[in-house]
Parts: structure tokens; sequence; C-alpha cells
């Protein structure tokens, strides 16, 4: 199989996605730049033009509800968002009418399966507006789909995926995975919404995850299996659905469980995967629950805040030895790999 | 009855499907329905918060008597008009409003939340502004996919207070997509005069100007001069698609929200006058006598079409109020992803 950079991956899946359906169009701040958001839309537009491929003002509210008002009418618009954080803005069109569109019209106003893209900072001074992650609220609300991407073949099954589902579907990627490479299927596939998938198997814990720690918790798992520490890691890929039996399968095999999350931990992803596994698979646990994910502080931007800021496989290293009650392993993980040269 | 006609025939062609009898029934039914609608509230069987149209419904049917299928409507709060006017029946409104399965919106959606996909496509929703951008996505539709559809945005004089209206006419000027744009100045929002929420310089008619929106303004209140300003923008604008903004000047009879007028509430910002002034301006009236003083119909015709109207109106609002209310196995219809 070739291999294929996680941006690579998301090109080719709209490019893909454009040629299955004329309906698809793809729209946002700079979506026809020269650089296509970090490479992502370059393809698509040097395909199709700017008739599908096409700029828009800074306006993410309006945008969503025309995106939205589109999708009644069965186009498959896909917005872009250079930074998630952007969709706050759009807040209201997602939850307030494309969650609840099926539902509060009773079916009878058809569907608005936007797509929205958001990609999620990290580090590099990006600071406290363009470095979250808001799986979390958006996934708060029913009716709206919400995945998270860690690997190329995915980002690219996800988006085949997406742009076939009768929800809006939000597609969260991480700034720092948009260069990693990995096996990536030709052609057309899609990538089941709602499934966790299990990418290391293990048998001492669980470490269940979001996004780019999945990158951080497989550095770990690689590292501490030269302890003879078994290490599985479930990439839980869809955040709503969520894929709640591979997720407990996991944990009734290990007895342990660390979930690790790009975002916060209060109210977050880890407070939810740990509330299911207390409510599901209580009698199966060996150890307390551990969720790892930022502290309670806004991102600062100082690199010597970050340092303590984000959560690595280091930390997630600590955290499994601490749930296995065995002595911390003190040989330290050599630093993240990040090629991330900024500015954003 | 054949001697009636559009003075805009000639302009629109085949497109419109009603006649002045249509038109002054479609006027009828909203008046008839809204009234109704006040005087069985009390009962308490029609949980959901109404925003009655009684007096506005001038706007509501001229402009969608202009439309064609294919076409859509998008409404806000206040939106019994706007669906009513578009093709919606009286038992599905009604029945949506008694929390029925057989509603518009199966029960789910409530007075702010109606749709219906007949000729035309309509929904309404109940956050200033939202719908105006699902009207540009609309249009934005229709223009990639060549089709000569026009979207409507009707909203209120208080949308104009959020973003997303500056926004969506931005975006429908740089594409010039076919979306009308239909203000229903009412003055107030909620209570809230204009006192309080603009500048007395500021019309919105030059806001839309300044995006490079054609704007008109008109008293919402003739039905056949707001029909005839419609009609001839929107034969220019299915020629070739640009967005136009027509504010017309209105008045909601009722409270904000809720059956009761607001002088009999205890509310003092609308006086009990000021809304008999306007009741002088009654749509309703005011297309009765055009009709009868032009002699488009006998006096007994209308009051032909008016009792015919009535009848109607009663029988659907009662068969909707003992219509079927849904399972409660069904509250997850259509609420997951999928």
């Amino acid at each position: 199989m070739r291999t294929l950079s996680y941006a690579q991956a998301i090109s080719e899946a709209l490019v893909i996605g454009m040629r299955e359906n004329s309906k698809v169009f793809i729209t946002g701040i700079g979506v026809d730049y020269p650089v296509g958001v970090f490479g992502t839309t370059k393809e698509a537009f040097d395909e199709f033009g700017r008739s599908r491929v096409f700029d828009s003002p800074s306006m993410e509210n309006a945008l969503t509800g025309i995106c939205i008002g589109a999708a009644s009418m069965e186009m498959r618009p896909v917005l872009v968002h250079h930074r998630n954080d952007f969709m706050f803005l759009a807040f209201d069109q997602m939850l307030n009418l494309a969650a609840k569109w099926r539902y509060m019209y009773g079916g009878n106003a058809g569907q608005v399966p936007i797509v929205v893209r958001g990609v999620i900072g990290r580090g590099w001074g990006q600071g406290a507006t363009h470095s979250q992650s808001l799986q979390a609220p958006i996934a708060h609300f029913p009716g709206i789909a919400v995945v998270m991407p860690a690997m190329p073949a995915d980002a690219k099954g996800l988006i085949l995926s997406a742009l076939k589902s009768k929800s809006p579907v939000v597609i969260l990627e991480h700034r720092s995975l948009f260069d990693i490479t990995g096996d990536v299927p030709e052609g057309y596939y899609e990538t089941l919404i709602g499934k966790a998938n299990v990418l290391r198997l293990g048998t001492d814990i669980s470490v269940v995850c979001t996004s780019y720690m999945v990158i951080e918790a497989m550095r770990a798992a690689e590292f501490l299996s030269r302890f003879g520490i078994s290490v599985e890691v479930v990439d839980i890929r869809s955040i709503r659905p969520i894929d709640e039996s591979t997720i407990i399968k996991s944990v009734m095999k290990t007895g342990r469980l660390i979930v690790a999350d790009t975002s916060w931990v209060q109210y977050g992803v880890a407070s939810e995967v740990s509330a299911l596994v207390a409510e599901k698979a209580f009698s199966f646990l060996k150890a307390p629950v551990e969720r790892i994910g930022l502290p309670n502080s806004p991102a600062p931007s100082t690199k010597v805040l970050e340092e303590v800021f984000y959560p690595s496989a280091n930390s997630l290293q600590k955290s499994i030895t601490r749930v296995l009650g065995i002595p911390d392993i003190t040989t330290a993980l050599a630093p993240e790999i990040d090629n991330f040269k900024g500015p954003y | 009855m054949q001697k009636i006609g559009f003075s805009v025939d000639s302009l629109v062609g085949s497109g419109v499907k009603k006649n002045w009898k249509a038109i002054y029934e479609s006027l009828l039914e909203i008046r008839f329905t809204e009234e109704m609608i006040a005087e069985n509230y009390k009962d308490q069987q029609m949980r959901t918060a109404i925003h009655l149209g009684t007096g506005q419904e001038g706007i509501a049917t001229s402009v969608c008597a202009n439309l064609q299928v294919g076409d859509s409507v998008f409404s806000h709060h206040r939106s019994h008009n706007h669906f009513l006017a578009s093709g919606g029946s009286v038992f599905r409104l009604i029945a949506e409003l008694y929390g029925s399965q057989e509603g518009c919106s199966k029960g789910r959606g409530g007075s702010v939340h109606l749709s219906h996909n007949q000729d035309i496509f309509f929904v309404s929703t109940a956050i200033l502004g939202e719908s105006v951008s699902l009207a540009v996505g609309r249009a934005l539709a229709y223009k990639m996919e060549k089709r000569n559809n026009i979207a409507v945005a009707f909203f209120g004089d208080a949308a104009w207070e959020e973003g997303v209206i500056y926004e969506s006419l931005n975006f429908a000027a740089i594409h010039s997509l076919p979306v009308l744009f239909v203000c229903e100045n009412n003055m107030y929002s909620t209570e809230s005069t204009f006192s309080s929420r603009k500048a007395p310089n500021s019309e919105f008619t030059d806001r839309a100007r300044s995006f490079g929106v054609e704007a008109i303004k008109g008293d919402g209140n003739n039905v056949r001069d707001v029909f005839n300003l419609v009609a001839e923008s929107l034969v220019k604008m299915r020629e070739n698609p640009f967005p136009i903004l027509i504010e017309l000047d209105t008045y909601r009879w009722r409270e904000h929200v809720g059956p009761n007028f607001d002088h009999d509430v205890g509310r003092t910002f609308r006086s009990k006058s000021e809304l008999e002034q306007w009741q002088k301006k009654d749509p309703v009236k005011i297309l009765r006598d055009i009709l009868i003083g032009e002699n488009y119909f006998s006096d007994f015709e209308i009051k032909e079409i008016e009792r015919k109207v009535l009848e109607d109106v009663s029988e659907q609002f009662l068969r909707a109020k003992h219509s079927l209310k849904p399972e409660v196995t069904s509250l997850f219809e259509n609420a997951g992803e999928v």
C-alpha cells in the first residue's frame, strides 16, 4: 500500500468526493489560496475551479447558515475553518439548526448534512484562541456527528463517509497531524462514523484516546513495551456517536483505563469515557481511571508554559505506570518530534 | 367570477397560479386561523409559544402569491402567516400547535419550527436572523444548479440588530443571488421601540444599499401594491439573479407572544389608540374595499368567499384539535446521527 501524509489523504478524499458527487462544494476563508488550507484543498481547486472551491468573506455565522440552506437542496457543502476556534461564531447555526433540523421539522424538511472541517492548533505560541479543541461542546448536542481522525487513512475514509451522511458532520483535524504519514488505500472507501479502532493490542491497560493524543499514546505504548508493559491503544475516532462497545470490550480485557484527550479534562471527552466505563464496566476495573488532558487554564503562548500545559507521551507514560501500580520508569521518552514551524 | 385578474399579468406570465380570489382567500385564511388560535389558546391545549401575525398577513400573502413551484420561503418566530401563505395547510399548522403527530413537524417543532415542502419549500426558525442566511444558501444552490427560482427571507425589524443579516446581505450581493429579503417592519422588538435599538437617521434600506443590494420601501398593508411591487422585482430577479430588499411597514395587532392585546394585559408601550390607528389600515379591509369598489366582486360574492373560508378553516381547526398524538416510543425519531 502507498503512504500518504494526513494532509494528502484529506486532499485526496475531497477530490474523490467531488468526482463522486457534483453537488459537493468547498468554501471557507482561503480555500482557493495556492496553499489551500495546509495543502488540503489545492488539488480540489486545481481540478474543479472556483465554481466549486471558493473563498468566503470572514463570516462564520452566516456562511454556516448558507451551507445549511444549500444542503437543504441536496448540495453537499464542505465548510473549512483554519482553526476550529472560529466555529464559536457559527455555533448558533451548527447547534440550533443543523443538529436539530431532521428532528425539529419531524423529518419533513429533509436533511442538512453539511461537513464542517476545523483544524486544532497546539503549541508554537498559538495561544488561548488558536489551539482549543471543540469536540466536547459540539458533541454535547444530539444530531451532529463529531469525528477526530488521527491516522491518514481515517482522515480520508471519514471525509468520504461524512459526504454520504444524513447528519451534519464536524471533522476536527489536528494541525500536528498534517505531516504524519501512513498507509492509505487507493480509490473510494468509507470509514464508518461511530466506530473506534484498536490501533495496538495489549493486555495490561487500555489507553483510549483522541486525535493527536493517539500519536502520543502509540509512542508511550511502544516505549513501555520494552519494559514488558502491554498497552492497548484505542483510537476513538468518532466522538459522537461514540463506539461504546469497543471501549467497554477493551476495558473488560485489560481492567485498567486511561483516557487521553486533546482538550480540557473537566466536562470533556475524557470525563465522558470515564463515566461510560464506570457505568458499564465498573466491576472489571482493577484500578482507578485516569484522565489525561489539558489543565485548567487557557492555553499559554510562551514556550516555557506550553511545556507544562500540553500532555505528551511522557505524561502518558507516568500515568500508565501509576495506574499499573509500578514504579515510574525514570528513563524519559525522547521529546516529541514536532515538525511544526509555525506560524499557524 | 372570471372578471378578476392580476394588474401585472403581462409581467409575471404563466408562473402565477393564484388569482385575486385566491389571494383574498389566502389573506382570510390567515386572519381566521390566527384569531381562532387566539380564541382557543386559553384552553391550555396548545402548549407552544405562539407569535400571532394578525395585522401582518398582507405581506405574507402578497409576497407568496408571486411564487412559483420550486421557490422557497424562510420565516422567523412569527411564522404562521408565511407557512399558510406559501401553501402549508391550516390542519397541519394547528395539529402542530396541538403537539400532534399529524402536525407539520410531527409535534417536534411547535409554533416557531414549522415546515412544509409542497410546491414551495418552507421552514421557520426561532433565533433572530438565522433563517435569512438559510435563504441565501438556498439561493446559492439555485444559482449553482442553474435554476431560476427565488428564495424569500422574511424577517422583522429586530433582525437588523443581528450580525448575521449583514453577513447574509454581503454574501448575496457578492454572488448576485436570487434572494428576496422581506423586512416586515412592525416597529417593535418584543416591546422595545426604535429609541433603544436604532439611531433615528439610520435607514434599513440604506444599510442594504451599502452592501450593493437594491432596496425598496413600501406600505405592507395594501396587498395589491405589495403584490405588484414584488411581481416586478421577481420578474427581474428570475431573468438575471440578484438580491432585492423590500422593507414594508406593518403592525402586529396582538402581543409579541401569546393571544392577548397588549393593552388588555397592562403593557404600556403599545397603546390601544395606536392599535386602533393601525386597524384602520387593516390589510384585509383594504383589499376587500378594492375588490368590491373596483367591481372585482359583488358584495354578495365577497361574503360567500368569506363564509366558505371561515367554514374551511373551522373544519380544519376542529379536525386538527382531535388529531393523533405521537407515540411515546417515537421520542428518538430523527434524533440520532446517521
